[in-house]
């Protein structure tokens, strides 16, 4: 985006019809976005953007671009955290041309100032899609890393047992993750029985049985039995298919089973009250 | 060169590896404990490795044979303190101390050999 200057008699044109574009634009946009922001918030913005615009095209200073592509880059930001489309938001920018068009129409002496005014919003319009897609990756990264963290708690079922509960899809990174956990837990509470159960992960394969052996060993080594538990049906069947071997690692089929033995190798017993 | 110390309480040997370990003190240590189990007759063998932040391959593999040598002199092996980092990078190297136990701290794996536990 480079200067737009030479929009001297637009400006000064535009400037006269002040009332009159934004109110048109303001019309326009408002019922783009279907009302989800009030007709007055949507003016107020438009007020500052138009000055700026009318700042651009007249070259009064070399600030006014910056400010008004940090002031666009905002708004989209904004809107793409409060989940409106990309076609509300540009449509924010490119509704202006109309706006404008509507009035210069009759007047035939602006409309090559009008070509350069209709590619400066071009430019503007596309900065904001820009804009909004990086501003909706970076809520999508911060997501995914939030999930990461919710998703593996380490709970205490008794004294000298805890329990990971995994749900959703075991890649490298949550195994790395859930290894981490747990084995700190198992430092921090001295406990020496823990149950992995997997009745949330939807598909066991190759790849997340090799993450579970790995973690199930690396709890062996600081010297804490590991059990793993919540296997349903299907995915006994596809573990046998596949030919993975648990070897000596003991399964259960619920939560209360891996409970129940982890109680008896601790040498507890539950009796009837 | 630093030696590691072997401590003989009743009839257990205590290791704890507090120094950085290098090869030569690691064959040392082998051929230490080796005539210590042979002199005393001791049944059990604690090593602790709290201390020991990084381990690679060779430590591994030492561990192991920490454990075979003790099984000749008929002694267990228990090796305790094993940081969560630790444990992580033996498992990605594929090692699983196979023939060792393992204990959370020095007092379960003494409770481990007194057959207590």
């Amino acid at each position: 985006m480079d200067s737009y200057g030479g929009q001297g008699r637009m400006a000064a044109y535009l400037r006269d019809h002040h009332d009159k574009v934004v109110g048109r634009w303001a019309e326009l946009v408002a019922a783009g976005v279907r009302s989800r922001i009030s007709s007055d918030e949507v003016r107020h913005e438009l007020e500052d953007f138009y000055a700026l615009l009318l700042r651009v095209m007249a070259q009064e200073d070399e600030h006014a671009m910056g400010e008004l592509r940090a002031a666009l880059d905002e708004l989209s930001r904004s809107r793409a955290r409060n989940g409106f489309t990309p076609r509300e938001t540009a449509l924010g920018v490119f509704s202006v041309k109309e706006a404008v068009y509507e009035l210069v129409a009759d007047a035939v002496e602006l409309a090559p100032e009008y070509l350069t005014f209709a590619q400066m919003i071009d430019d503007l319009g596309l900065r904001t899609i820009e804009t909004y897609s990086a501003a909706r990756e970076q809520i999508i990264a911060d997501q995914s890393v939030a999930m990461l963290e919710l998703s593996t708690p380490v709970v205490r079922l008794w004294e000298g047992v805890i329990a990971v509960p995994l749900v959703g899809t075991l890649d490298s990174a949550r195994t790395q993750l859930v290894m981490e956990k747990l084995l700190e837990a198992l430092v921090s509470t001295g406990a020496e029985q823990a149950v992995l159960d997997i009745t949330g992960v939807p598909t066991v394969d190759t790849e997340v049985a090799q993450h579970l052996l790995k973690t199930v060993n690396a709890a062996r080594l600081l010297g804490a039995h590991c059990t793993i538990s919540g296997i349903r049906p299907q995915v006994a069947q596809t573990i046998v298919a596949l030919g993975i071997e648990f070897g000596d690692i003991a399964t259960k089929a619920t939560l209360a089973d891996a409970l129940a033995l982890a109680l008896r190798n601790a040498g507890l017993k539950v009796v009837p009250a | 060169m630093d030696r590691v110390p072997i401590v003989k309480i009743g009839r257990t040997l205590f290791v704890s590896i507090q120094i950085d370990l290098e090869d030569e003190s690691v064959v040392r240590l082998q051929e230490d404990l080796a005539d210590e189990l042979a002199a005393t007759g001791a049944t059990g063998v604690i090593i602790d490795i709290t201390a020991v932040e990084i381990v690679d391959s060779f430590i591994g593999r030492m561990l192991t044979m920490i454990g075979s040598i003790s099984r000749l002199f008929d002694a267990e092996t228990v090796i305790v303190g094993m940081r969560p980092a630790v444990a992580i990078t033996l498992t990605e190297l594929g090692l699983s101390l196979h023939g060792v136990r393992t204990a959370l701290n020095a007092e379960k794996g003494l409770a481990l050999l007194n057959g207590t536990d």
